[in-house]
């Protein structure tokens, strides 16, 4: 269990840096800040930097909420994040995980019991002390039905949820009905909630209320680095630093160094780039490789970083739904190609893998063969075969399945089933993404040598995810998704047949081949699994089963690519989301003069 | 003179006309062939004097070849010429739509010859320009052509008729005329279904140009009967019992002839204009077919804009086929013009 040992040795380290710092620099520290004495702080490591100043960042769209539990868009999890705490948090650079609030926990031998200690002295972000009692609540309300948490799902382990016990006011007890796989990692964003605030709400059944964006700034509190100061809609919105904040740098400053942070509300991907370009912001992320050669080309201040790839994985995939008796018989037809595992093998086999990272991603991004991106190095199952292009092999597959060619009057030659139905289908992308669409279109080219005759139809997302996952009125699609997590359980609701993400089909009563059943069994075994070695042999199958079968057919994953003005220190973007705000406590702001005329 | 001034523009929009109709000609590549090793490549040289300082008396060009470690930054393999060659066979094409035909108006052998650059995905600009053409032009005139032949029915029996066969037709005609037409489309197209073939999807821009753009022709017809239904002539053929249909036939639709052409003239730039504005948008013809609204729907991106100037050129490619237009319109007007003054001397003296 090398991940525990170094959680260990890191809270080892920590705890003794703080030892350090607590009898050298406690008479300075002391007079200019709230005592660090009675409270257990956490020193990161990292360069030391100057406290002061703000940085702006520009979000793709409004958050549509500050509450953790009802949070499911990308911008107000990016918000919250900068303004709420976890007990125990993945480092987004080392994707392990390391104590947050919680200063310490221990598992039990059989992996059912996690206790937890808290810090001393933590207070939420209005100088409200946090306690057992919190966790507790926050526990309770998160496993609430009537809450519709988005976090409920994964609280429940082994079919029944955790229970939750308060030893005293710093310790509470966990207890799981199944070991879980992923450990303590479950812990990870699930943020700690004020009871003071939320009880009265919770009990009047108003909870969906709280922590809206119209909560004045002095009704809303979190553990997190930064409190929300301001919100003008359609703006912008202002955090300030959290005094109460349970961290400080190796000298003992508290941290967060930078006083406000403005999150500015920028539509669309273009605009932010000029934003960027014309220093009104200072970070930028999510960037598309276009873009992000575009601003490499003109680094005037500012430094464009390549962090690798990401977790994000592009694929096609077809309807492989029991369409029922209803169904046109054209459809029919073309659902019968689309069962046909040689079908997909043959699709596989001749999209140009290499030509998507190039003309797309400019090279800045790898050729996917399964689910498993490079940059996810610990589950990445590095046996899986990286077939390059064959037309030949595919052509061969759809003979052996039964299709044969036709020469048509304009020395076109389409490829043709055993019923002599020409085989013509239609691709689905989401029209705002332009990466996916250019995928979708040098799939249409790459497809037209094995004679089908493919088109592409753009479509705006929120219909896209309607055909895909209700009306399924759609021939193939071309979609992408990002595990917010490097650990396969994050994925759970994409391989699980009941999953409602299991895209080419969607929540199965029954799954509906053998192969799925599998995936399920294995995944099933996956997370009660004990050690890492198990749960990797166990994923490592998952990823071989569906790299023979292409539900999915994977095509490509683009690097993360960010930028930061040269006056941003401690600037270390990671490949997991946020990607640039993640030690956003840490980052400060290297030049004084340049920014007091801000 | 006016005459001679119409015969020049005429023979201009004819030679574009031409040259866009047998794009397959004129074009030394397929449109959607894609050349993946060259995306985004600057239009290519054409020289005369080599790297040695010999002067070539056939122009040449050399090669591309990407630099090392990037994407888009290209440089001349200048180890090789490649003449220009005329009259080279190359992809197979069908002449005009029907005669099947290999023989490219130049080209090279060896490697491919980008004239003005290629986009993204390594297809040849120059080609696709002309082969956009082919849709844009061809949307623009059978467009304005139903359109004039709606609006000059409908106006007819407006003016001709008159009563509530006029009061009907106008109101409709001023309703369709008040509709803000570009949401109009936006709406049309989204009853339609999902997966449309480019065929359709073209058929279908034309329906939905020359549904809402019958009404300022058919306006214009009603004024022109409404006076020529008054004219001695009229009332005179009238007076020896001839029909409505004959009516309209002999006297009244030549009367509007020259407003008719006229219109076309001014009509067919602005469908033309129209079909760019939907397919730039995504809702008119899909890719890969090419046309000059799809063309130009790329700059859409920020970093094309400001990192490859060649994709701008099809809105230049357009701007004769719009002078020739507007320059035809102009003297079309003066002749109506002209001829109504003499007519009206005519029947004076």
């Amino acid at each position: 269990m090398r991940q525990e040992r170094a959680i260990s040795l890191r809270t080892w380290i920590g705890d003794a840096l703080l030892l350090a710092c607590a009898t050298s620099l406690l008479p300075a520290v002391a007079i200019s800040q709230q005592s660090n004495v009675n409270r257990q702080v956490l020193s990161v490591p990292g360069e030391t930097g100057r406290a002061g100043g703000r940085a702006v960042v520009s979000l793709r769209a409004e958050p549509k909420t500050l509450n953790p539990l009802t949070a499911a868009d990308a911008p107000s999890r990016e918000v919250i994040g900068t303004m709420q705490a976890d007990l125990i948090h993945i480092n987004r650079a080392t994707q392990l995980t390391e104590a947050a609030l919680a200063k310490s926990w221990k598992v039990s031998p059989d992996g059912l019991q996690y206790t937890v200690m808290l810090r001393k002295g933590l207070r939420f972000s209005d100088g409200q002390p946090l306690d057992a009692d919190d966790v507790v609540f926050t526990m309770r309300v998160y496993l609430d039905e009537n809450v519709h948490a988005t976090q409920r799902d994964l609280l429940i382990v082994g079919g029944k949820p955790i229970t939750v016990r308060k030893m005293d006011a710093a310790t509470i007890v966990f207890q799981l009905a199944k070991p879980y796989g992923a450990g303590e990692r479950l812990f990870d964003g699930l943020d700690i909630l004020p009871r003071h605030l939320l009880e009265k709400p919770y009990q009047e059944g108003k909870l969906a209320q709280a922590g809206t964006l119209a909560t004045p700034a002095n009704q809303w509190a979190g553990a997190g680095p930064y409190r929300l100061k301001e919100y003008t809609p359609g703006q912008k919105l202002v955090v300030e630093r959290n005094p109460f904040y349970w961290k400080a740098d190796t000298t003992g400053k508290n941290l967060p160094y930078l006083d406000e942070l403005v999150f500015l509300f920028v539509p669309n991907a273009d605009a932010q780039v000029l934003r960027f370009q014309s220093g009104e912001t200072d970070m930028i992320s999510r960037l598309g490789a276009e873009n992000f050669s575009v601003l490499s080309r003109q680094q005037r201040g500012f430094t464009m970083t390549d962090a690798g790839p990401g977790l994000e994985y592009n694929f096609l995939f077809f309807n492989l739904n029991d369409l029922g008796e209803k169904t046109s018989p054209e459809m029919a037809q073309k659902s019968k190609w689309f069962h046909e595992v040689k079908f997909r093998q043959a699709v596989s086999a001749a999209v140009d893998r290499e030509a998507i990272v190039r003309l797309i991603y400019q090279g800045r991004g790898a050729a996917l063969w399964g689910p498993v991106t490079p940059g996810n190095r610990r589950w990445v199952n590095a046996s899986i075969p990286h077939p390059a292009r064959s037309i030949e092999q595919a052509r061969a597959l759809l003979k052996e399945a039964g299709f044969s060619w036709k020469t048509g009057t304009n020395g076109e030659s389409s490829l043709v089933d055993s019923a002599g139905k020409t085989v013509e289908f239609s691709i689905l992308t989401s029209s705002s993404n332009a990466d996916r669409t250019k995928m979708a279109a040098i799939i249409q080219d790459d497809l037209k040598e094995l004679g089908m005759h493919v088109q592409v139809v753009p479509l705006e997302f929120h219909s896209l995810i309607d055909r895909v996952t209700q009306t399924k009125e759609y021939d193939a699609c071309v979609l992408g998704l990002a595990s917010f997590d490097a650990d396969p359980n994050s994925d759970l609701n994409v391989w699980l047949s009941t999953g409602g993400t299991h895209l080419w089909n969607p929540s199965q009563a029954h799954p509906a081949t053998r192969w799925e059943a599998e995936i399920d069994a294995l995944t099933e075994q996956q997370l009660a699994a004990p050690s890492f070695e198990q749960r990797k042999k166990l994923y490592d199958h998952v990823q071989q089963i569906l790299a023979q079968y292409q539900p999915m057919i994977f095509l490509a994953s683009p690097n993360i690519l960010t930028g930061a003005k040269n006056t941003i220190g401690n600037f270390h973007p990671a490949v997991l989301e946020p990607y640039v705000l993640w030690n956003v406590e840490q980052l400060y702001l290297r030049n004084e003069p340049m920014n007091a005329s801000r | 003179m006016q005459r001679r001034q119409i015969f020049r523009w005429l023979l201009l929009l004819g030679a574009l006309h031409v040259m866009v109709a047998c794009a397959g000609f004129f074009a030394p590549y397929d449109p959607v062939q894609q050349d993946r090793e060259r995306p985004y490549l600057p239009p290519m040289k054409l020289h005369v004097v080599d790297e040695r300082g010999h002067l070539h008396l056939r122009p040449f060009f050399y090669a591309a070849r990407v630099r090392e470690g990037s994407f888009d930054q290209f440089d001349e393999d200048t180890d090789k010429a490649f003449p220009l060659r005329f009259f080279v066979t190359g992809a197979r094409y069908q002449l005009l739509g029907f005669l099947p035909c290999r023989v490219h108006l130049f080209g090279t052998e060896g490697t491919r010859l980008y004239l003005l650059g290629s986009d993204g995905f390594g297809r040849d600009q120059f080609s696709r320009i002309l082969y956009g053409g082919q849709v844009s032009l061809l949307s623009g005139l059978l467009g304005a052509g139903f359109t004039l032949f709606m609006g000059a029915i409908i106006g007819a029996v407006a003016g001709l008729y008159g009563g509530w066969r006029d009061v009907v037709l106008m109101r409709l005609a001023e309703l369709f005329l008040a509709l803000p037409w570009l949401y109009l489309l936006f709406a049309l197209r989204a009853f339609l279904p999902l997966a449309v073939s480019p065929l359709k999807a073209f058929l279908l821009v034309i329906v939905v140009l020359a549904t809402v753009g019958w009404a300022r022709p058919a306006r214009l017809v009603r004024g022109v009967v409404l006076s020529a239904k008054e004219r001695d002539f009229v009332r005179a053929a009238r007076g020896f019992g001839a029909s409505n249909g004959y009516l309209l036939r002999r006297h009244i639709v030549p009367e509007t002839s020259g407003v008719l052409l006229t219109q076309a003239a001014i009509l067919i730039p602005q469908f033309v204009l129209a079909e760019m504005t939907l397919s730039f948008l995504g809702l008119g013809i899909p890719e890969p077919a090419p046309s000059w609204g799809n063309l130009l729907a790329s700059l859409q991106q920020y970093s094309v804009l400001v990192s490859y100037w060649w994709m701008c050129l099809p809105a230049v490619a357009i701007v004769p086929f719009f002078v020739g237009y507007q320059g035809l319109a102009n003297a079309l007007n003066l002749e109506v013009a002209t001829e109504k003054i003499e007519g009206k001397r005519g029947v004076t003296s």
